[in-house]
């Protein structure tokens, strides 16, 4: 960029923060030290990873303050008595866009442990399984699954509040932001940036700036329930917020490191040994209780109701089960080092809390699917409901097996195979996934003013595409996962162990074909509904398909 | 009581503080007695911080993701013991900065590999890994051999680490680069130096070229340390039961 451009830039900024409110001018604040931290950073480093990693902080600050200048100077005003949904229609197109991508890698990912011989190439070395699998797990759990949580959290706190908000455009700078976190920890991961952590790979500077993003992302939230015009505040948003608060708990303790310089990507972790996998798996595990669960429940106990059109089954069930569920989930962290060099009483005190966690789980469960009381027809000829209400039952099967792996007895079987691998994925696919598609294929309409979707038959075939794809994978790894754990321990007549390592990974490979698969067909119907919410956004309606329901729906005895 | 709740349905800032202590009691309660109680790290002989060339092996394994599918924590099970060695003591990763002790086994333990394999067994099975184990599904890292290492900020890694709880001398940061470069020079002048810096380092060209210190120089050389540390025929297990 020229000289003259650069000191005409900094001109409209200035004027643009004049003109502008508190939230403009700290969003400038940010994009300069942004700037400034950049342009320090690539010059004075000897890491590459770390250079192009300053290279895209720059890039994103000079886009950020040229997003900023226009809307300043531009004349089209937001109307501050309405709901902002700008940020809502973003993060769902986010959204879909890293679903299939998170998608599209555990296809790939599942493909190279099947058949290695095809999916891995010495020559480029970020395609190797190690590089790709944080790229999966991130993609979806944190851009996918964060997105939808921030679109969603967004949309049901303006609209249970009935009020817009607030921060101006700290909805925006948060938005922006948690995607520029993802990006830079994905491009990471490909350079073989990470500190290794399962679920918190990032390095300190992403970990820092994700701290800032997050901040501002509670603060929104906060004042937006605040100055809410509703008496109460709807029990999603107490699930919401417990997500938001022990996340930033969580991440913080957790990524406490050392960085080697200022200029160097890597760190090394503030804990060792044993009290590091603690701390670990307490972030961990709660990665899964907070991000993973206490979200989506604000996404069940807003749009299942909504759809259904019937009110939540129990006001009482859902005090009872919060705050069980947020108090009993975060001691459960140790059943991840069940036989380890943990001291055995956390191991016990991990695995007693697990078990108990199945009541408050199910207590969810039981609060979501009886919300349909009444209107349980309406699953034959509404899909969308259908996967809301398929995710709560899959949500009460993995928080089922949850508790029983967690049992240190199962666990000696299960822990380090695939059986836990089944497990995220009935949660991930089963649950999260699925609540979420619902969420979307009820937002899209409701966003972009259309009456229907584009095409139910298209989510008819999105729902049973996608719902085989995880049987296929769930039951491919329990039988590898429970198979692979009863041939570890196999002894023969001499008492010898009957099996090398390597024959169990043999005998699996037939269960990972099958895994691809599912996965395969998972990804299938993800693109089908990424075609059928962009038709629907369009205003295109599919009217053969209506026209043909109008000719068979059922008419009312006389 | 449950009448009471709408105290905190009404304010925000209340529920936000309720929801913060209720989900701090079980951090607290939990992890922070790790951090004081003697009986958490056993007291065994042999531990020490990895050399210079080792940790930057240890570098590469957490580049590249091996935690992924490899673990470093054998358990307490007979089948365990019997496949991989004794089981893993919580002092084998006190100077872990992380913990490598990984959550799935896609691959074999890793936390006594040690010594059990050649140096050349390691080099051919990471460029191909299939050439040696042919059912294997690990992907090939042929170019740790043709990448030189970078260990310009060697000291740099030490000193880190010492920030952190690591026991790394003053002596051991100002030679950082030199002991990385002696590790893999059995004739190097610093010899006796190094091995009493680092008791038990194994010392000697790990990737059979003497003429470049490379990446696959620094991994093998952390492989080849893994679990060696402390010597089980003076551990008295049963003091240490916890």
């Amino acid at each position: 960029m020229s000289e003259r451009g650069a000191s005409a830039m900094s001109r409209e900024l200035t004027s643009a923060v004049r003109r502008g409110g508190a939230d403009i001018t700290l969003i400038a604040f940010a994009l300069a030290v942004m700037a400034l931290w950049s342009v320090f950073t690539a010059a004075r480093t000897i890491d590459p990873s770390m250079s192009v990693h300053a290279m895209m902080f720059f890039a994103a600050s000079i886009i950020g303050a040229f997003a900023l200048v226009s809307h300043v100077t531009s004349d089209q005003k937001a109307d501050a008595s309405r709901y902002e949904m700008g940020v809502v229609k973003a993060g769902v197109f986010a959204s879909v866009f890293w679903g299939i991508a998170g998608f599209l890698v555990g296809v790939i990912i599942a493909a190279q442990l099947a058949f290695p011989n095809l999916f891995y190439f010495p020559d480029l070395p970020w395609t190797s399984f190690g590089r790709l699998r944080p790229l999966h797990t991130s993609a979806v759990v944190f851009a996918f699954g964060g997105n939808v949580l921030m679109a969603t959290s967004f949309y049901v706190v303006q609209r249970t509040c009935r009020a817009r908000l607030w921060g101006g455009l700290g909805a925006w700078f948060v938005f922006l932001g948690y995607n520029l976190f993802i990006v830079i920890a994905a491009t990471g991961y490909l350079m073989g940036v990470t500190q290794s952590k399962e679920y918190a790979e990032p390095e300190w500077y992403a970990d820092l700036w994700l701290t800032i993003v997050w901040v501002v992302y509670l603060l929104v939230f906060l004042g937006t329930l605040l100055k809410r015009k509703e008496p109460h505040i709807y029990v999603a948003n107490w699930f919401y917020l417990a997500f938001i608060v022990t996340i930033a708990m969580l991440h913080i303790v957790n990524n406490l490191a050392m960085p080697v310089s200022l200029t160097s990507t890597r760190s090394y972790s503030l804990f060792a040994g044993v009290q590091d996998a603690l701390t670990q798996w307490w972030y961990g595990h709660n990665a899964v209780g907070f991000f993973l669960t206490a979200g989506f429940l604000g996404i069940m106990y807003y749009f299942i109701p909504k759809r259904a059109e019937r009110p939540v089954y129990s006001y009482r069930l859902s005090i009872v089960h919060f705050w069980s569920l947020i108090f009993i989930y975060i001691w459960a962290g140790p059943h991840h080092l069940h036989y380890t060099a943990l001291p055995e009483w956390a191991q016990t005190l991990g695995m007693t809390f697990s078990i108990m966690l199945w009541m408050p789980s199910w207590g969810g469960m039981v609060n979501g699917l009886m919300t349909l009381s009444g209107a349980w027809d309406k699953l034959r000829t509404d899909p969308v409901l259908r996967m809301l209400v398929v995710s709560v039952a899959f949500y009460g099967m993995s928080t089922f097996e949850g508790p029983l792996m967690a049992i240190r007895a199962v666990n000696s079987l299960s822990h380090y195979t695939d059986w836990t691998i089944g497990h995220v994925h009935s949660g991930a696919l089963g649950w999260v996934a699925y609540v979420s598609f619902g969420a979307l294929y009820c937002l899209v309409p409701w966003l972009w003013n259309r009456e229907k979707l584009y095409s139910r038959a298209l989510v008819e075939w999105h729902f049973w595409i996608s719902t085989l794809g995880i049987l296929l994978y769930i039951t491919s790894m329990w039988v590898s996962g429970i198979m692979q754990g009863l041939m570890w321990r196999a002894y023969n007549e001499f008492g010898f162990l009957e099996y090398s390592f390597v024959e169990t990974v043999a005998a699996m490979h037939p269960y990972y074909v099958i895994r691809m698969l599912g996965g395969l067909l998972f990804l299938i119907g993800a693109l089908f509904m990424a075609y059928n919410l962009w038709r629907t956004a369009r205003g295109d309606v599919r009217e053969r398909e209506y026209a043909r329901d109008a000719l068979f729906a059922p008419v009312p005895a006389e | 009581m449950l009448e009471k709740h709408a105290i905190l349905e009404k304010s925000g800032l209340l529920l936000t503080v309720a929801i913060l202590v209720t989900v701090a009691i079980g951090g607290a309660v939990e992890i922070a007695p790790l951090f004081y109680l003697e009986s958490t790290i056993e007291k065994v002989e042999g531990v020490r911080p990895y050399s210079p060339l080792e940790l930057a092996g240890r570098n590469i394994y957490i580049r590249e993701g091996c935690h992924v599918c490899h673990s470093q924590m054998v358990r307490p099970l007979r089948d365990e013991v019997e496949r991989y060695g004794h089981y893993s003591l919580a002092a084998e990763s006190m100077y872990d900065h992380p913990f490598q002790w990984g959550s799935k086994r896609s691959g074999p333990d890793l936390a006594r590999v040690g010594g059990k394999y050649s140096d050349a067994w390691h080099q051919q099975h990471l460029i191909d890994p299939r050439s040696v184990v042919p059912e294997s599904v690990m992907p090939p890292y042929a170019m740790l051999n043709e990448r030189p290492l970078d260990y310009r900020e060697a000291a740099d890694w030490l000193a880190a680490n010492r920030a952190v709880g690591v026991p790394y001398t003053d002596e051991m940061l100002t030679n950082a680069e030199a002991d990385l470069k002696a590790q893999v020079d059995p004739f190097s002048e610093i010899y006796d130096q190094f091995a009493a810096r680092y008791p038990k380092a194994q010392i000697r060209d790990f990737d059979g070229d003497p003429m470049v210190i490379s990446e696959m120089d620094a991994l093998i050389a952390y492989l080849q340390v893994l679990g060696t540390m402390v010597d089980f025929s003076t551990y008295q297990a049963e003091e240490n039961y916890r």
